[in-house]
């Protein structure tokens, strides 16, 4: 190769990072960006400025670049496409070898992709929609510290899905009665309760103390109940050091399950207590805090679905993906999009989904989905239906809020789930034959009874702000 | 709250997992389970314990899992016959599912009287 001159300066950067030509290697890195550019300025200029900015691009050229082989390191925009229905956007399709990013590390990526380039002053809007990861690079990846199908194992639960709650309420609880709202719901028929995300470590509460009253209720709530229990003991801390030694003392405890906040704690505490929960035979519930933030303009962030697959690699056995049918944000085909990328060991491209890429998962363990947040029994046969057996449904008001108290609430939850799942299995539609199958089951539970007559008025109809671009 | 029902007494009980919480399946709501299970092409097996020794996660294996069996009435006549010669256990019925290497479904079709 003819060594190159030195020309100071200012480039255009489709010169260099606009490759139409390009062909994909099955090692890179690939993906997709909702790019909303200043007015006048060519797609083509705003792909390849995007495709710099976040590889090997600086916006004056310098002459260490020669000291390189560019042409190998550099991101290459080589698609763009319309987004339907949307005249000032366009998708941008970017493509980055391998060697660009340090094996194992989620934190890297996300620099990389997601760093400076988002202030670029050519771009008024920017979003990543999805991220091709390479089969070479999840395999550098510790993912999920146990997987569905040991935590099915562990806990002894088949064939439905697990079921749950956040202790309520989130603050101000003295570790004793905590601990009491916990056994009260595991008694009744929960597998695991939750602690609250904004519980950590407060006055009225300390780690210590609610670490111990809830050991001590999931003890007796498994000599009575015959079934194995757990609390999600939150670990998220100041400190990478304080939070370790919160894990410690689960351990210590005999506990099944930990918790922790990936997105306000960050990939590499996340990462590593993936690592330390998956030495130590302990399971991983992740909780999302300050996801909208990041995930629910239309037009600039970053698409759920990307934190999603960076969750499943950097590692985690439960993850909250919203509940398609309660209080918070989600449209039904988008979850079951990123549901997937949590589960599945292959998901083909879909754009009904919002799904850009085959993602090949390979031997990765599955993530189990989350549905939490303002559901009760009423929507049962949905999430049933919607979620499948491989999911922790969450009722947090809806089983504490039971005019008889939480054990009464925990019961109603689980004969409806059980319903549902006896009927999905009998061949019968949950979601059309949905009040048939909850009233013929309230016959035998006085509990569900007053559960559905407590939540018969209560639905969450609002529009969805982020909707798929179809 | 209008009509606030009186507060009733939720009594634990012993549930045992999946399908714990609803009353005894008949025998025709155990075969329709028998069948679904089938459908899936999962392999049926057949599980039995001492209630004391229930709480571990190995309970003794009724003979080998049904490998290949889709005939409901033999499937159902092995459990009749671990619970005659067990009539004192708990008796569970599960699915191994060869492709997630797991479960498909497991529940107890029937209590033991020993305690």
């Amino acid at each position: 190769m003819a060594s190159k001159a030195y020309d100071a300066g200012v480039k255009e950067y489709r010169d260099m990072y606009w490759t139409p030509e390009y062909v994909p290697l099955d090692t890179d890195l690939l993906a997709c960006f909702k790019c909303t550019g200043q007015p006048g300025v060519p797609r083509e200029e705003v792909a390849a400025a995007v495709a710099a900015e976040s590889s090997t691009g600086t916006w004056s050229t310098v002459w260490s670049e020669l000291l390189t082989d560019l042409e190998f390191y550099k991101g290459r925009a080589y698609r763009i496409e319309d987004v339907p229905g949307d005249d000032e956007s366009f998708y941008a399709f970017i493509a980055y070898p391998i060697d660009l990013f340090e094996e194992g590390s989620i934190v890297n990526v996300l620099t990389s992709l997601v760093g400076n380039v988002f202030g670029f002053k050519a771009l008024r809007h920017l979003r990543l929609e999805d991220i091709r990861f390479p089969i070479a690079y999840i395999k550098t990846c510790g993912g999920p510290p146990a997987g569905i199908q040991v935590e099915r194992d562990r806990l002894n639960k088949y064939g439905r899905p697990l079921l749950g709650a956040t202790i309520k309420p989130k603050l101000g609880l003295s570790a004793k009665n905590y601990g009491r709202a916990v056994y009260e719901c595991l008694r009744g028929g929960l597998d695991l309760t939750k602690d609250d995300e904004n519980v950590n470590s407060q006055p009225f509460m300390r780690w210590r103390d609610r670490f111990e009253f809830c050991a001590e209720a999931i003890q007796k709530a498994e000599q009575e109940t015959g079934e194995r229990k757990g609390h999600y003991l939150n670990v998220t801390a100041a400190t990478p050091e304080e939070m370790y030694k919160r894990a410690e003392f689960a351990k210590e405890l005999g506990q099944p399950i930990i918790m922790h906040d990936f997105l306000t704690g960050g990939f590499t505490a996340n990462t590593g207590l993936a690592n330390w929960c998956r030495n130590n035979g302990m399971l991983l519930h992740i909780h999302r805090a300050m996801h909208a933030v990041i995930d629910r303009h239309p037009k600039h962030g970053i698409h759920f679905r990307v934190l999603a697959k960076c969750l499943r690699l950097s590692g985690g056995d439960h993850l909250h993906t919203g509940t398609v049918v309660g209080k918070l944000e989600g449209d039904r085909n988008s979850t079951l999009g990123y549901v997937d990328q949590l589960r599945e060991s292959f998901v083909p491209e879909d754009r009904s989904r919002g799904v850009f890429f085959d993602q090949d998962w390979g031997s990765m363990p599955g993530v189990f989905a989350v549905a939490s947040g303002g559901i009760h029994v009423w929507h049962m046969p949905a999430l049933v239906t919607i979620f499948g057996d491989d999911s922790v449904l969450q009722f947090g008001g809806g089983t504490q809020g039971h005019p008889w108290g939480n054990a009464a609430g925990a019961a109603a939850n689980r004969v409806a789930l059980e319903a549902c799942v006896k009927a999905r299995n009998e061949g019968r539609h949950l979601e059309r034959e949905a009040r048939d199958i909850l009233m013929s089951a309230a016959q035998s539970s006085p509990e569900l009874a007053i559960a559905l007559e407590t939540w018969k008025e209560i639905k969450f109809e609002f529009d969805t702000v982020d909707k798929l671009d179809l | 709250m209008v009509n606030r029902p009186e507060v009733g007494d939720f009594q634990t009980a012993q549930t045992l997992e999946t399908f714990g919480f609803l009353p005894k399946f008949t025998p025709d709501e155990v075969v329709a389970q028998v069948e679904y299970l089938i459908r899936q092409g999962w392999t049926p097996a057949i599980e039995h314990e001492h209630p004391s020794r229930c709480a571990n996660h190995y309970w003794t294996m009724w003979k080998l899992p049904m490998f290949g069996e889709r005939d409901l009435n033999t499937i159902m006549s092995e459990i009749e016959a671990c619970r005659r010669a067990y009539p004192d256990h708990h008796i569970r019925l599960l699915g191994y599912d060869s492709y997630t290497q797991s479960q498909g479904l497991c529940f107890v079709v029937h209590e033991g009287n020993a305690r």
